[in-house]
């Protein structure tokens, strides 16, 4: 099954659906922070920070929104080309004792999840970390799972996953694609 | 980029992502952490064949906050003293299985000499060769001019500035690579300094304008950045009086006092590589007057180093 998987009406309501889960197991989202990681989890963050706002009017969106770079952290650098370094923004009074939600877009092996909680530990002590993604595709190589799935989409390993973004493609899709060696 | 030996090799855009790297690690120097694992496993090697200390422990700080391991060797009191040559030293240090080595030479070209060789397969970065090159330093410089100068930092040159460096240009590697630098990101360089101690063939670089005294210079231009050059009497060979005629008439005539760093606009910073010599190539009253950034340039030294270890270190190791 290749194509699209998702168009933009499923995403939104994956989101919305995924803010009142967070509301749900947080009791509000009084003490949570969204940190999203760049790329396309950084809007996806934002998107889900808008939708947190419009169920718990005292949720500050642009506050309550961070970005972390991972590129630092990752256990690949050695055998990929030299990555850019990007940035990671921060709510102005820290992390300590909040409760992080993470938020990336495809949740695959696990590695950029298990380097993401190599750099949080660096930036502060949460009182706990949970995870947002869009897309779950299976595959993975560490012991993580997400907390909070906008869906699963069972892949074979060399098959593509590519999501699209408004904010930074111009267009929202999930599309599946062949692998070029399948 | 496999090694870092000389800002004349740098285009315009490796030389933004340096900077733009060392803008992201001066953010992580920021945190309660400093510490970053980016390097882990990693070998940096400081050889030093000179004098240093800002220098090497910039370094030093630069690889040991990415967790690389730091192995100092300095010629004082090791076998160099006893003889050793250049060759031999770099094969015990691949034989050491450094991934990297910051080389500091008295003689202009030994970083060259060093990764041309095929003695060691790391990288080399030069950090300071004689009166050659000292590029993360012209690096550093940049970086400080383009946070205090330029609007938008992030991806940005330094296009349309107006930067000049006043001393000792001849046996000064900080200008020899600033030389290249600067105009390569753009910005416009203005060379002060008595004949006596400009290099020869300066006049073949349109680029470079020449003045022979700073008065003449700051009547002439409004400059962005004022970079004073530390009088190098260790390389005067000859005795200092065989390059300029005394010391008060340097001062007189470079120095940078009160009254001339009243002359530059408001916004202009006064930069300085270090160590300065107070009471020669500038006054106490500039040197530490709120529009001299010298000690913010070296706290910059180590984010422009770190970035140049991970741009280096950090990717695949067959981008020879």
């Amino acid at each position: 099954m290749t194509g699209t998987i998702l168009g933009a009406p499923d995403i939104s309501r994956a989101i919305t659906r995924i803010a009142h889960e967070i509301v749900e197991r947080n009791d509000g989202a009084a003490n949570v922070i969204l940190l999203g990681i760049p790329t396309r989890g950084l809007p996806l963050a934002h998107r889900l920070a808008t939708a947190l706002a419009g169920i718990e009017p005292a949720f500050d969106p642009t506050s309550r929104t961070g970005a972390l770079d991972i590129t630092m952290y990752r256990d690949d650098l050695h055998t990929q080309p030299t990555r850019t370094i990007g940035t990671t923004t921060l709510p102005e009074h820290g992390i300590d004792d909040s409760v992080i939600v993470l938020v990336d877009d495809v949740f695959h092996t696990g590695r950029t999840i298990r380097a993401a909680l190599d750099a949080i530990s660096d930036l502060g002590r949460p009182a706990a970390v949970q995870l947002a993604v869009l897309v779950d595709r299976g595959h993975r190589e560490l012991p993580i799972r997400a907390d909070y799935v906008g869906k699963n989409i069972p892949t074979s390993r060399s098959e593509r996953v590519d999501v699209h973004l408004t904010e930074v493609d111009g267009d929202d899709a999930v599309i599946l694609r062949r692998g070029e060696d399948a | 980029m496999k090694h870092l030996l000389s800002a004349k090799d740098l285009t315009r855009e490796d030389a933004i992502r340096i900077l733009d790297t060392a803008a992201q690690m001066a953010a992580t120097q920021e945190r309660e952490i400093r510490k970053l694992p980016t390097l882990r496993g990693k070998t940096v090697v400081n050889l030093f064949f000179e004098d240093s200390t800002r220098t090497r422990i910039s370094f030093e700080a630069a690889a040991k906050r990415l967790s690389a391991d730091v192995i100092n060797f300095s010629a004082k009191g090791s076998s160099v003293s006893k003889g050793e040559s250049l060759k031999d030293t770099a094969l015990t240090l691949q034989a050491m299985g450094a991934d990297a080595v910051v080389v500091r030479h008295w003689a202009s070209g030994a970083a060259e000499r060093l990764a041309a060789s095929g003695w060691m397969h790391g990288s080399v970065l030069n950090a300071g060769d004689g009166t050659h090159q000292h590029p993360t330093q012209a690096l550093l410089d940049a970086y400080t001019m383009r946070r205090h100068l330029s609007p938008e930092p992030q991806g940005a040159g330094l296009d349309g500035l107006r930067v000049a460096i006043v001393g000792d240009i001849l046996h000064s590697r900080v200008a020899g690579s600033n030389g290249y630098l600067l105009p390569t990101l753009g910005a416009e360089v203005t060379l002060v300094a008595p004949p006596t101690l400009l290099p020869v063939g300066i006049a073949a670089r349109p680029e470079l304008e020449v003045f022979y005294t700073l008065d003449d210079a700051l009547d002439a231009h409004d400059f962005d950045a004022i970079m004073m050059l530390r009088v190098q009497r260790e390389r005067m060979t000859g005795g200092g009086a065989a390059f300029f005629p005394s010391p008060e008439e340097y001062t007189r005539l470079y120095g940078l006092d009160a009254a001339r760093m009243a002359r530059l606009p408001q916004h202009a910073i006064i930069m300085h590589p270090g160590p300065m010599n107070r009471g020669l190539e500038i006054s106490a009253e500039a040197a530490d007057s709120p529009r001299s950034v010298i000690v913010e340039q070296v706290a910059n030294g180590v984010a422009v180093r770190m970035a140049a270890l991970y741009l280096l270190l950090a990717g695949e190791e067959a981008s020879a």
